[in-house]
């Protein structure tokens, strides 16, 4: 147990009604076996099952892609499913034989570094998952080693049959059959969040049977023989039976507890493995998280194939060429013997030797195709990860959990985002409630703003100075853009009294007693005992302190708990039939425990909306307290119950603006004869067996409810996670697209849009809702005429800030995902400024992912941090986990984590942004580069009669793409900032540059590709009409192939460096260094390769000393072509920057002049400008504030004018 | 401020810091009209001188270029030149005459030009062995002289097409009825006599097969003074090319006559490649090349072109 809590341990079935019954004994039990139930579990005995056939697979898990002896092969097959490199292998086995222009190495050595670097990260990768692995395995948990003595045993021990003992809030290590536990009656809770993100707690119940194994020793001669269903993924079922002291007991899915799943609230339990590893049903439901590729990645592939088209073809047209040359010129050329060639070259079978110059020709061009890009690509992805991960300002300093890049592959994708689909609960709110106000007797308590109004008093200030702003102009310092910082409220901070959890209300007349002086005590004290009798919670008591935490099922009810104890209501003991109330403030002030006999509890499910005790208090008077949602607690109300409807209904719109969540509090004095006829009843209700037993009970407990009286409403805030409305805006303006997607109901789901501001009063509320009763083909004609609405209502719509709001709920949007309809309501939700979801399943997130990802073709990515939003991540284009909560299914499945939603501003609008044009530039610069070189050997090859001979030596290519150019481009794809990340921030509109895909479109691929071919061909022809047969030095020498060769290669990679150094518009110390060192990298490597003896430096031996540095010739040209390669593009993005900027080069221009400090006011213009259109978040509720300010103020003149061109005679 | 604090400032401050958050101070030029006018008339300013005293030491040039192919074939074998060619019995020795243009300062340089030539080719080009030539007979390695690689079962030196296919025209010049004395020495790279030609490797069974490509060696010369040979073995890197021949090292005058005799041994005919003569003097540059200094001036002056049209679209559209 948790040091220092104590607890009373009670029976808990007794509490409910509805949840675990007990099914009678009695029943037959249903006969278990045959397919799919043929697994077999001997309790106590796992030796059993170490041999075959009982022998079951081990409770290790891996989740690792490869095992120690499967990584090679594996691994490499991975690597040449691409389609480049295995072109790229093809060579490397091709250029072994004599048709190769190459020698072996310089096609092998490439290769294998870039595959070889590529196994590498995979390998990485792979062995940090195994590591995680290990984590998890060597967990470890009690198990019964023999004669009733327990010890520790690593998880991934566990067999079959073990007996285990499970302590509080741990993990359960298998899955298991519940024995019994801590409490009496064999119950435990159980949290399922990683299984189904659901947080509340779940209620396990062992059989009666084996209540009995209370403590360790009991365990000694256990024995006990489990016949079951085999693994399956279903979470929900379980079918099997227990053979236990000669008789036999039937099984069901309340008995089963899931491994990852936690114990709470209970102390311990003891369970038999039923299922290990791979066959527990949470492994048996793990998908493979699918590989997601970014669009410019699959875009790439698209240009991969261009460029094979273009090798393909220039190979053609060379193996032409050389047919027809050996064909009818070979005969000619004496020199070449072409009487004794072997089949290459043979004048006589020129096909043959077209044929195999094609494969040789394949080899030559191959440069076409970039081999390091995919490995650069993959360098400069991780290297970008690394900086998300080491950004500082995407650290929760709470948590102390920074961002995470999990997979690099997708961080350009970042920054294409269109949609974002978010989960509410856990990564909108924290989950935590807070009580904040209530209404009893008509009378509205709490002070204390909730945060949506004190967001929206802050902007009326705003607004207001603002006004009185621009009419002086005397106040230099502006804000216009509107901060939302949320304003502190801790009223004067004179009071220091240190928050309370759960508990933010604010209110002199309700707190320290003073209630006793209000016009409705009466009321209030039950209001207060209502909260403090009406629940299911258990007090602990934390002996540290001396007070009580609760142990809720659901947040807002320890939030009550909490509320009650304040107002003197303290809720500090529980026993099977009683509840204890400490009350401060009644009577003559002294401190009174009342008890309150549980007669009836009726707990809350969804379906009801409603929770329920009876009660006896001391003076024997039977209460029946209620709470419930306000619709269906007014719904049975009493006439006399009436009295504070009016002003109650009135408090609780005001609450449900504020964004709170509401309930009822109501309450029934019971005569004891009505009680007891009714009780009667429910008994023989809650006694019967069969399928209508639950709704016969609820039946039973509708019958009470009725006639109730209304006591007040409470509010709670679901509190926002820090940062959410501001990150919102700022999403908002960048012109992102926001779905909330949530389980919880409407009312909550329209309360957290308002507060997020995805809501606004004045904004036309689209809700889509289906009644239970109608057929589905009603049903279906309902929603269709309600989606046709809504797309009429925005179609007719003419006032062009009008924005509209879709709501639909969970069931409605079953229908509204089928086949036939899902595109209408696709349509209808794209035209919705905010979308939002309810009541939806883990499934429907998914499909409604899907939906949106295929339907609209646009970027969308997924954000939540629950089990339950899983498959929403998995689907998603990016999925984004929230970490740092407990359940870590969201962050394991996800592409990225962050540990709070507002990190996914700084995630998207910078790194996204960044990321996205470091690699589209990047990958553009790619293409060219590899252009501009490998269409020179094409070009060369016309000179050569096509006979595949490569001017430049086989080293100057190896290196060409491996060291010479690649450092620029990586840092290029790593370094590059457009803008600093600051303006990133304050231009959000710099973000849509990516969804719009500005810097990736095929107009500026074929652009660079373009280039490339310009540079391409100035770099030959510049260099061959200078060189071809000149003496280019004073010594009267003429060039040979290996100075053109040379002279050429150097021309490229001046022209090269200079290029990329062209598109940098960023340069730390590192891209200075990286780009000049590569130019005089190449230097470096003439010099040391001419001074390697000839044997290895063949005809480059001594170039650069003696026949090219003392050439001034050799210079000036290289001058010449650098600066004639790259004048079109300067040309080109001079113009483009003067006269058609685009939005980050206005804003470099303005940062480089200094613009911002000289010129506020422009600055700030352009600020403004700088926002996408949008109509949601907070700029957008302000600015249709004074959109309707200005509106009534034009209606005003409009009527003073007209007032004075007809003056009253 | 506590210590903690300053810390972290300082770490703040660190250039690792800076560079995990992406935040090393920067240098972030930005093309601003102004920028761009100086860069295309810094350009310009740049390239145009460049250009001009390029094509000043071009036009210094003196360059004689005189075709003989044809020329050369005695009248009636122009029909068939290859026969001609062929024909070892015809004397092959023919005479050329010019007269100086221009006054020639000393050196002169010879050359061979030939055209259509591929000495570019993948076969041709492969078709060597360096090892050989440097060391001679005893190395192994000579399959790569395919198909000129041995001659009754003893590898050739040297061996391989290229030497095989050897220019074999000679040239003596007379001006004046005395002879110009042409120094035929170090026009081979000094690298390439030093280190890729053994002095050791003597060509002894040289051009003795049935079938006789080009010229023929003195095989009492070791291959490092071979240098013709040596001048042939780089091949060329395009289909036309020059290669050095000697040296005249006496100036030429305006209006001088030279005559040259010649010998017309080498076969272009039967694949129509023309041969020429060239003399020319050298200037810092090199040969006559006027390209390069036009290509200059050209870029140049568009350069400058580019900044005034620039600046005067950026005058008539004021932007901002």
């Amino acid at each position: 147990m948790a040091k220092g809590k104590i607890r009373a341990k009670i029976k808990r079935s007794q509490l409910y009604t509805f949840a675990c019954g007990r099914k009678s004994t009695q029943e037959a039990v249903p006969f278990v076996e045959g397919a799919g139930c043929s697994r077999t579990v001997h309790c106590n005995q796992p030796h059993m099952h170490r041999k075959r056939p009982l022998k079951y697979r081990s409770n290790y898990i891996s989740t690792t892609k490869y095992n120690f002896l499967s990584f090679l092969p594996k691994s490499l097959y991975e690597q040449f499913h691409r389609v480049a490199n295995l072109y790229f292998l093809a060579a490397a086995v091709l250029s072994l034989t004599p048709l190769s222009p190459f020698s072996a190495v310089s096609m092998i050595a490439p290769l294998a570094f870039v595959v070889g670097l590529s196994m590498a990260k995979e390998g990485l990768e792979d062995w940090r998952r195994f590591m995680q692995d290990m984590n998890v395995n060597s967990r470890k948990v009690k198990f019964h080693k023999e004669g009733g003595v327990f010890e520790f045993k690593q998880w991934q021990q566990i067999e079959v049959g073990d007996v285990v003992r499970v302590e509080k809030d741990e993990f359960f290590p298998a899955d298991l059959l519940l024995l019994s536990s801590s409490y009496e009656d064999g119950i435990c809770y159980v949290e399922t969040m990683n299984l189904d993100g659901e947080t509340n707690l779940k209620v396990k119940r062992a059989m009666d049977v084996t209540l009995s194994l209370e403590e360790d020793e009991d365990f000694k001669n256990f024995t006990g023989l489990i016949k079951c269903e085999d693994p399956n993924p279903s979470l929900y079922t379980f079918v099997g039976n227990l053979d236990y002291d000669r008789q036999t007991y039937s099984l069901e899915p309340a008995q089963v507890l899931l491994r990852d799943s936690k114990l709470r609230n209970t102390g311990f339990v003891y369970g038999v493995v039923i299922f290990t590893g791979f066959d527990t049903k949470v492994m048996q439901n793990s998908t493979k998280s699918p590989s997601k590729r970014s669009r410019i990645e699959k875009k790439m592939d698209y240009i991969i194939y261009v460029l094979f088209s273009l090798l393909l073809v220039i190979s053609l047209i060379s193996s032409l060429g050389f047919a027809l040359k050996t064909k009818f010129h070979m005969p000619n050329w004496w020199y070449m013997r072409p009487d004794d060639t072997e089949q290459f070259y043979n004048p006589k079978e020129p096909f043959i030797s077209g044929l195999s110059h094609l494969v040789t020709a394949l080899i030559l061009y191959g440069y076409l195709i970039p081999i390091s890009l995919y490995v650069s690509i993959e360098v400069v992805k991780v290297l970008q990860a690394t900086f998300i991960n080491q950004d500082l300002q995407m650290y929760d300093d709470d948590t102390g959990i920074p961002a995470q890049a999990r997979t690099s592959n997708l961080n350009e994708e970042l920054g294409q985002v269109d949609t974002i689909l978010s989960d509410k609960t856990g990564t909108l709110t924290c989950n935590q409630m807070d009580f904040l106000k209530c209404s009893i007797a008509g009378t509205a308590y709490g002070v204390r703003a909730s945060e949506v109004e004190r967001a929206a008093a802050q902007q009326m200030a705003n607004d207001l100075e603002q006004d009185g702003r621009q009419s002086s102009v005397s106040s230099k310092r502006s804000k216009q853009d509107i901060e939302l910082e949320t304003v502190v409220t801790s009223k004067d901070g004179k009071d220091n009294k240190p928050p309370i959890k759960f508990f933010s209300f604010e209110d002199d007349r309700m707190t320290e007693g003073n209630w006793r002086k209000e016009p409705n005590v009466d009321m209030i004290i039950l209001f207060c005992r209502i909260l403090a009798v009406c629940h299911t919670a258990i007090p602990e008591l934390n002996e540290e302190t001396g007070t009580y935490a609760y142990e809720a099922e659901s947040p807002d009810e320890g939030a009550f708990l909490v509320a009650a104890r304040e107002f003197g209501f303290e809720f500090f003991k529980r026993t099977q039939t009683s509840v204890f109330v400490r009350e401060r403030y009644i009577g003559s002030g002294q401190t009174t425990e009342r008890e309150y006999k549980i007669l009836n509890l009726l707990e809350f499910t969804s379906k009801r909306k409603r929770m329920t005790v009876i009660v006896r208090d001391e003076e024997g008077q039977i209460i029946l307290m209620c709470k419930g949602a306000d619709s269906i607690i007014f719904d049975r109300l009493a006439k006399k119950g009436k009295t504070y409807l009016e002003d109650t209904t009135k408090h609780l719109n005001i609450y449900g603006e504020a964004g709170l969540r509401t309930l009822a509090l109501a309450y029934r004095k019971l005569e004891e004869s009505e009680y007891s006829a009714w009780n009667n009843e429910f008994q023989k209700a809650k006694t019967s067996i069969g399928a209508d037993r639950d709704t016969n009970l609820e039946k039973v407990a509708e019958m009470m409810e009725k006639e109730l009286t209304l006591v007040g409403a409470t509010a709670v805030e679901d509190k926002l996670q820090k940062g959410v409305p501001q990150c919102i805006d700022k999403l908002a303006q960048a012109g992102l697209k926001l779905w909330v997607l949530t389980g919880d109901k409407m009312e909550t789901a329209i309360n957290i849009g308002f507060a997020c501001s995805l809501l606004r009063e004045g904004m036309k509320q689209i809700c889509i809702t289906t009644l239970d009763s109608e057929s589905k083909e009603a049903i279906k004609e309902n929603i269709l005429t309600q989606v046709n609405n809504g797309s009429q209502m925005i179609k007719l719509e003419k006032d062009p800030y009008a924005a509209f709001a879709l709501i639909i709920d969970g069931k409605t949007l079953a229908y509204a995902l089928e086949e036939d309809m899902k595109f209408l309501f696709l349509g209808l939700a794209v035209d919705c400024a905010s979308v939002i979801c309810c009541r939806v399943s883990p499934k429907q997130k998914a499909l409604v992912t899907r939906l949106v990802k295929e339907g609209t073709g646009k970027v969308t990515l997924g954000i939540g941090d629950g089990a339950n939003d899983v498959g929403m991540i998995q689907e998603a284009d990016i999925g984004v986990g929230i970490s740092g909560v407990e359940g870590m299914q969201a962050v394991m499945a996800s592409d990225f984590s962050v540990s709070q939603f507002r990190f996914l501003e700084r995630l998207l609008v910078v790194h996204g942004h960044w990321c996205y044009k470091r690699i589209a530039q990047m990958v553009c610069y790619f293409f060219y580069k590899n252009i501009a070189f490998g269409l020179t050997l094409f070009y060369f090859e016309a000179f050569t009669g096509f006979s595949g001979q490569s001017v430049y030596d086989d080293w100057y290519m190896i290196l060409f793409n491996v060291v010479l150019t690649s450092l620029p481009v990586i840092s290029l794809g790593v370094f590059e900032q457009d803008v600093s990340s600051d303006v990133c921030l304050e231009f959000p509109t710099l973000y849509q540059q990516g969804p719009r895909n500005l810097f990736f479109d095929w107009y500026r691929i074929l652009g660079w590709m373009g280039n490339g071919l310009y540079s391409s061909l100035v770099i030959f022809f510049l260099n061959i009409v200078i060189f071809y047969d000149q003496a280019y030095r004073a010594e009267g020498q003429t060039t040979d192939m290996s100075i053109l060769g040379t002279i050429m290669f150097t021309c490229i990679i001046c022209a090269l460096n200079f290029q990329v150094s062209l598109i940098m518009t960023h340069y730390t110390w590192m891209q200075h260094v990286l780009i000049w060192f590569s130019i005089v990298a190449w230097f470096i490597f003439l010099f040391i390769y001419g001074m390697l003896p000839p044997k290895i430096s063949h005809s480059a031996y001594q170039i650069l000393t003696e026949a090219l540095a003392s050439a001034p010739v050799y210079w000036i040209t290289t001058l010449l072509v650098t600066i004639a390669c790259t004048l079109p593009y300067l040309a080109h993005m001079s113009l483009q920057r003067c006269f058609n900027p685009m939005d980050h080069h206005v804003i470099q221009e303005i940062k480089y002049l200094k613009k911002d400090v000289s010129d506020q006011v422009m600055w700030r213009r352009e600020k403004t400008k700088a926002r996408e259109k949008t109509k949601i978040g907070f700029t957008a509720r302000v600015d249709a504030l004074i959109r309707s300010l200005r509106g009534k103020l034009n209606k005003k003149t409009h009527s003073i004018e007209s007032n004075k061109s007809y003056p009253p005679s | 401020m506590t210590d903690t604090d300053r810390g972290t400032q300082r770490d703040r401050d660190s250039a690792f810091y800076l560079f995990t958050q992406q935040n090393l101070p920067a240098c972030k030029p930005v093309l601003t009209p102004e920028w761009v006018f100086m860069t295309f008339l810094f350009i310009g300013f740049i390239f145009i001188p460049v250009g001009l005293v390029t094509l000043r030491a071009s036009h210094s040039v003196v360059e004689i270029v005189e075709r003989y192919d044809i020329g050369c074939v005695p009248e009636p074998f122009r029909i068939n030149k290859v026969s001609y060619i062929q024909d070892d019995s015809i004397p092959k020795n023919c005479s050329l005459s010019f007269k100086v243009p221009k006054y020639m300062k000393a050196p002169i340089y010879i050359y061979y030009q030939l055209d259509n030539y591929y000495q570019n080719h993948r076969r041709y080009v492969k078709s060597r062995s360096d090892k050989q030539l440097l060391h001679g007979q005893n190395q192994h390695g000579i399959s790569s002289c395919q198909p000129v690689e041995v001659n009754n079962d003893r590898p050739i030196i040297p061996c391989g097409l290229i030497a095989w296919s050897l220019f074999n025209d000679t040239f003596t010049f007379i001006r004046n009825r005395a002879e110009l004395k042409v120094n035929r020495k170090n026009i081979a790279w000094k690298s390439d006599r030093e280190h890729k030609f053994g002095k050791n490797v003597y060509p002894f069974n040289f051009q003795n097969g049935t079938l006789i490509g080009g010229g023929k060696l003195n095989p009492r010369i070791p291959l490092s003074d071979q240098e013709d040979l040596i001048v042939w073995m780089r091949t060329s890197a395009l289909p036309s090319f020059r290669k050095l021949y000697g040296r005249i090292e006496k100036d030429l005058d305006v209006d001088d006559v030279v005559v040259v005799h010649l010998m017309n041994n080498y076969n272009t005919y039967s694949f129509g490649g023309k041969k020429k003569l060239v003399l020319s003097t050298t200037s810092w540059l090199g040969g006559k090349n006027d390209f390069l200094g036009l290509a200059y001036v050209f870029i140049g002056s568009s350069s400058v072109t580019i900044a005034v049209v620039f600046t005067l679209l950026h005058l008539l559209s004021q932007r901002h």
